[in-house]
């Protein structure tokens, strides 16, 4: 077996490994890592509960190797917060965006990167944003609020700035 | 503080979650996030196959791949197996559930060998070092074929494919369809088709089981919904001596029923882990959960009414066939039982019939998924009223408001014999009309009727009722279910004054954390903070029967408030011996007790509580701590109900279907927490919705998922589903001091028919009376197509 | 799931990129975005002996404009593709397409050379390319070549790209003013695969319709030209009923597959509607 070594930032910390080619990057996170926030739903890159940003954009990290992220950062759910909670953290607590919470830190990270891309979206654009992300408790009503009222704050907090 | 006592309580407030905090941090503490020194990773060997002989299993090379550490195969834990718990008949076929297939493999994914590695990674691979040779048996796949005479068996030794045949009457049903027939009135019947579903919830299955060799105990974590179920029947499998056995079900990622069950996983870890004598992890991966989790629904269902010329119904004949699968999980057999009773819904018989036939299939296993039997009922009876009202020229909910139980008549005792202590169909039919503007969009489908507009709009009723609050252990009993219907609460004030509530519900993500704590805050009159709510783990909350069927409220959350009142009454006798006086002459009121007439005597339920623990001036007869239990059996069942109407539009041209608008308005009673209850609704109708238009689990005939993986099995996303309009009318139980009536299956139990009664609804003027779910494009194009051709046909010969 | 093990290359020019695939023989693939390829890995439905990873190969990586035509790298992602400045302003239906690839996340790592290479004619993009009459440039040991889209798609799941090849860029030639566009999917939830989809390209003239494209997917083995509907549309009025009676002919020729969401008399059925629609919208009708 042999391993590549590769030296990842994750939530702000640089992490040399040695991994296998096969690794995905999930599986760096939880078990070479251990930082197990980051959670995996499924097997075919449809359910999004693994999403993590790679350089500030939302990626699937099941269907990444770790080898291809040498070199770049990572955002998980555990590096979201910054002293406070994140605006979208705040937001998914306060409108009930989350029931039993195995979505949550990919349904939340995928909402970061769409309101990055369109910090003001509507209803529609924000429930065509979360397609890849697939949650079973909520019906997504309170998601779609909470990433709205995320908005809000964002706005405000940039506005403030 | 101003605040009059009512203003202050907690319960009725939409208060955030405590839950909230780990989760949307990443600090959780999902099964498979659990890692232990020199803990081994299993992985399950499945077959490929529906149904073969095992000629020949060899393992041999497994074992020598790198990092492998032991493979089992059925000959090495022989004698291992899952019960049923819910002998529904004294004749039921229960073939043995053997937790790795020996001889013979019955479904696609049977379980057929177990290998342990140091690695996930090793094991996966090691899968593929195990040669198995089989010798391929027939698929039994169609319930109908299997039920016939000759069929191919599933179990060869039971000489049948029949599982059981339950019966249940109320009334005379022949002199109900008489009467009717003498009358001029009419028998009506339709058969529907609940198409089997996989319940997804959004975490995997996963095992850890930590043994200890030098006491004999072992640690078992599994995303279970129920814990002390799972002790309990790990005691009875295994043989492991229960007081050894610690289950504990850290965060659960969402069940929906699919993990109310003894898994053979869970089983296989707890002996591997003891055999050798190191931590053993199992996870599952989604498509593999696919085949060895639970699936749901899956009945051939035929209704008959008999009803008045004016559509007065008369009497209720259902005869379901009911998938049980290969095997037995544990409560398989009595899943579509549960509905025996709902059928008649809120409707006024004569008589009723029902009887059900399980049927075994070379299929997973079915067990409960949200609903569990009353979704399927309610989707019948639903259904069928919408059919009716369009046969007899009625406004669908005009037939329903005669026919359903008077807001004055409560309580009532239905045909199949449960007392509904309360009701009021009217004000919620009533408000879901006007939140839906039913007349106008009535009036727009009568436009784009008029101008044949390709896209057409159709609006479908639900009127539901349900019953929750699983379950009175007498009734129970009378089901031969083999466990009771109870709930289980400590709740201790500590030294310092902060509060412990220990329950025995097992919450995986209904946030009875918050919602507990709301309760008991109101009871002892502490701050909501300050409690701290202990679950899911049966050596620190030994006592439960666990989260399933809506019950924890209503059962647990009761048992919560009855715990907390003793908690007051012990401190109401201690304070009144420190405060010099009659224990009644105490007035409690925002956690402190105040001698009535005597401003200034008080003391606080926290101060009470150090009292108890110092001991030092308690009096006579009490005992040191301020702590006291309620185990709860409930009465009687609760019945939620509500109204649902959904209007959708039917794209006649490619057949798509677009829901316009939702409108759901329950009345589940009081509630404890309105945002928590609002979550639940809408998760539920999200559900229900996606059975109606998504998602079905398919089998080809040679018995292959064909729905293996996400990528077939269509999972409904936010783009997929609508804004729902929700709403409550409160009716409040009057068989629990909160009056409150349970709402975690109540959406998905009402929508599903909403939903494909707008379909059917809409096209009905094309001649459509049924569509099969879910109601996918190409089903509803090819329905109208055929729809098309008849009409055509009957209209050519004519001419 | 978890994949097979495999040796892993990440070569940083196309030559290096060459050599890998080469010494890794006849097993060695590809690594473009992995969208596809890291699913399929983890089902094991696929056993690479080594990985040559793309991802290195900057030269692959974004889109220029080359007079007559726009030049995308290969490994330029979804993303990267529909929200380029250039390719928004000379091939609309291209950006357009794009957005509606599986989803966000998969967007940001799918890459346009992959999706060509993958040859799966349930994705959106080798319709598209074949409507605007991509070109469609492949590196290999003998030096590069150019293969007309009509020529590129070969086979379910297979294309002119050789297993010791790469493709390296797609020239997507710029159609100029007067043309309008509109990618029809259908898909039974947002994140699936097309049941049918159609991209369009129609350029209108004095009240007529000049000339359409239609590229099809999901219509067959290989994504397909509805030649037949082009055919028909060349030159009559830009009417819907005019439209509507061409786009009857969108499936003729074709053989789609029946598979557990549609037959292949509905797919036939909705290549017809959705061709019509797709060129009424693109005609502006």
């Amino acid at each position: 077996m042999s391993t590549v070594p590769i030296s990842v930032t994750v939530d702000g910390q640089r992490y040399e490994s040695d991994v296998e080619p096969r690794q995905l990057l999930v599986h760096h996170l939880r078990d070479g890592l251990g930082r197990v926030g980051t959670p995996i739903g499924c097997d075919t890159s449809n359910c999004g509960a693994c999403t993590v940003l790679l350089d500030g954009k939302s990626v699937k990290s099941c269907a990444v190797l770790a080898v291809q992220t040498d070199g770049r950062s990572v955002t998980t759910v555990q590096g979201l917060a910054n002293g406070t909670w994140h605006p979208v953290q705040q937001a998914f607590h306060a409108e009930h965006g989350l029931q039993c919470g195995y979505c949550t830190p990919g349904m939340m990270l995928a909402a970061v990167d769409l309101l990055t891309e369109n910090p003001n979206p509507t209803e529609a654009e924000i429930r065509d944003g979360l397609e890849g992300n697939l949650c079973r408790c909520t019906g997504y009503q309170n998601i779609v609020k909470a990433v709205q009222a995320a908005a809000v704050a964002m706005q405000a907090e940039g506005a403030a700035r | 503080m101003t605040e009059t006592l009512e203003s202050s309580k907690l319960v009725g407030q939409p208060l955030k979650r405590k839950e909230d905090a780990r989760l949307v941090t990443g600090e959780t503490n999902w099964t498979d996030n659990i890692q232990l020194p020199g803990m081994l990773y299993m992985a399950i060997l499945r077959s490929p196959m529906a149904h073969a002989k095992i000629d020949r299993i060899d393992t041999s090379r497994a074992a020598q791949m790198p990092g492998v550490v032991a493979v089992y195969t059925g000959a090495d834990l022989a004698g291992l197996g899952i019960p049923c718990v819910w002998p529904v008949t004294d004749d039921m076929v229960g073939p043995t559930f053997p937790v790795l297939a020996a001889d013979e493999v019955r479904f696609a994914g049977d379980a057929v060998a177990a290998v342990v590695a140091d690695s996930r990674y090793r094991a996966s691979d090691a899968l593929e070092g195990i040669e198995v040779d089989y010798s391929p048996l027939p698929a039994v796949i169609d319930m109908t074929a299997a039920l016939a005479d000759g069929a191919d068996l599933v179990h060869s030794d039971k000489g049948t494919n029949k599982c059981y045949y339950w019966e249940f009457t109320g009334g005379d049903y022949a002199a109900a369809k008489a009467k009717a027939e003498a009358e001029g009135g009419r028998v009506f019947h339709r058969q529907y088709i609940q198409q089997r579903l996989i319940p997804n919830a959004m975490e995997p299955r996963a095992v850890v089981c930590a043994p200890m060799a030098a006491t004999g105990e072992i640690t078992l974590w599994s995303s279970t919904q129920i814990p002390h179920v799972v002790r309990v029947l790990l005691a009875l499998v295994t043989g492991i001596p229960e007081q050894k056995i610690r289950v504990i079900a850290p965060d659960v990622g969402g069940g929906f029923g699919s993990k109310l069950d003894l898994y053979r996983e869970e089983v296989i870890a707890a002996v591997v882990a003891g055999k050798l004598g190191r931590p053993v992890k199992w996870t599952e991966s989604r498509s593999e959960g696919y085949q060895a989790t639970i699936h749901g629904r899956d009945q051939i269902q035929d209704i008959e009414v008999a009803c008045t010329a004016d559509g007065t119904l008369l009497g209720l004949k259902v005869d379901l066939v009911a998938n049980m699968g290969a095997y037995l999980q544990i409560i398989t057999p009595g899943i579509p039982l549960l509905g025996a009773f709902m059928y008649n819904s809120i409707y006024k018989f004569e008589a009723l019939h029902f009887g059900c036939t399980g049927v075994f299939t070379t299929t997973t296993p079915t067990d409960a998924y949200r609903g569990a039997g009353r979704p399927e009922a309610t989707y019948a009876i639903e259904r069928l009223m919408d059919d009716l009202a369009a046969e007899l020229g009625v406004d669908p909910l005009e037939l329903r408001a005669k026919n359903w139980i008077k807001h004055e008549e409560f309580p009532f005792t239905t045909i199949a014999g449960l007392e509904y202590d309360s009701g009021n169909y009217e004000a919620a039919t009533a408000k879901a009309t006007e939140l839906l503007d039913y007349s106008g969009l009535r009036a727009e489908q009568a436009r784009r009727r008029e101008s044949g507009d390709p896209v057409q709009l159709g609006i479908g009723v639900s009127t539901f009722t349900e019953m929750c609050g699983l379950a009175p252990s007498r009734i129970l009993s009378a089901l031969k279910y083999v466990a009771g219907g109870w709930e289980s609460s400590t709740v201790r004030v500590l030294p310092t004054g902060k509060v412990e509530v220990v329950t025995g519900t097992s919450p995986h993500g209904q946030g009875h954390v918050t919602a507990w704590s709301q309760i008991a805050a109101d009871a002892l009159g502490v701050p909501f903070e300050d409690i701290e709510v202990i679950y899911g783990d049966t050596k620190m909350s030994p006592h439960g029967m666990d989260t399933y069927g809506s019950r924890s409220l209503v059962v647990g959350g009761i048992a919560v408030l009855h715990a907390a009142e003793r908690v007051v009454e012990k401190a109401r006798r201690i304070a009144a011996h420190q405060l010099e006086c009659d224990p009644a002459d105490l007035d409690f009121e925002g956690g402190v007790f105040k001698v009535r007439g005597t401003p200034g005597a008080e003391k606080a339920i926290q101060a009470v509580a150090f009292e108890a623990f110092t001991a030092h001036d308690l009096p006579e007869g009490v005992e040191p701590t301020l702590t006291a239990d309620s185990t709860l059996d409930p009465n009687q069942f609760s019945y939620p109900h509500g109204t649902h109407l959904c209007a959708v539009e039917v794209d006649t041209e490619t057949g798509a279907v677009v829901i316009r608008k939702y409108v759901a308005v329950d009345d589940i009673g009081n509630v404890v927490n309105p945002m928590i209850v609002e979550g639940q609704v809408h998760g539920g109708i999200a559900q229900g919705i996606a059975q109606a238009l998504y998602e079905e689990a398919v089998y080809d005939a040679d018995g292959n998922l064909v729905t293996g993986t996400m990528v077939d099995y269509l999972v409904p996303s936010a783009a997929d589903l609508p804004h729902f309009t929700t709403d409550r009318t409160v009716t409040p139980a009057t068989t629990n001091e909160l009056g409150v009536k349970g709402v975690g299956e109540a959406g998905t139990i009402a929508s599903t028919p909403a939903v494909v009664n707008a379909v059917v609804d809409a096209l009905r003027h094309l001649g459509v009376h049924d569509m099969r779910m879910p109601c996918s494009p190409q089903t509803v194009w090819r329905t109208i197509q055929t729809a098309a051709g008849a009409s055509s046909n009957s209209n050519g010969a004519q001419s | 799931m978890i994949p097979a093990s495999f040796d892993y290359a990440r070569p940083d020019s196309v030559e290096t990129a060459l050599a890998a695939l080469a010494a890794g023989g006849e097993d060695a693939k590809v690594l473009a975005g992995g969208q596809s390829l890291v699913p399929l890995l983890r089902l094991r439905l696929a056993y690479p002996s080594v990985l040559v990873d793309l991802g290195g190969v900057s030269e692959l990586r974004g889109v220029r404009d080359d007079g007559d035509a726009l030049v995308i790298g290969a490994m330029t992602t979804h993303y990267e593709v529909m929200t380029n400045a250039l390719v928004r302003e000379h091939a609309g239906l291209l950006a357009e397409a794009t957005g509606t690839v599986a989803d966000p996340a998969v967007r940001h790592r799918g890459t346009f050379g992959g999706s060509l290479a993958h040859g799966d004619p349930a994705g959106d993009l080798p319709a598209v390319a074949l409507a605007y009459g991509a070109q469609m440039v492949i590196a290999g040991s003998g030096g590069r070549r150019t293969v007309e889209a009509a020529d590129f798609f070969v086979d379910y799941l297979q294309t002119a790209v050789g297993p010791d090849e790469v493709l390296v860029e797609v020239r997507v030639p710029k159609l100029g003013a007067g043309w309008g566009h509109h990618y029809e999917k259908f898909h039974r939830t947002a994140q699936a695969w097309a049941l049918v989809g159609v991209a369009a390209l129609v350029r209108r003239s004095n009240g007529s319709i000049a000339e359409a494209r239609v590229g099809l997917t999901n219509m067959g083995t290989t994504p397909l030209r509805a030649s037949a509907a082009e055919a028909a549309l060349a030159g009559v009025d830009a009417s819907a009923a005019a439209v509507a009676s061409a786009a009857d002919h969108a499936a003729d020729g074709t053989s789609p597959s029946s598979d557990l969401h549609a037959q292949s008399d509905y797919r036939e059925h909705l290549a017809r509607v959705l061709t019509r629609r797709a060129v009424a919208s693109a005609a502006g009708l």
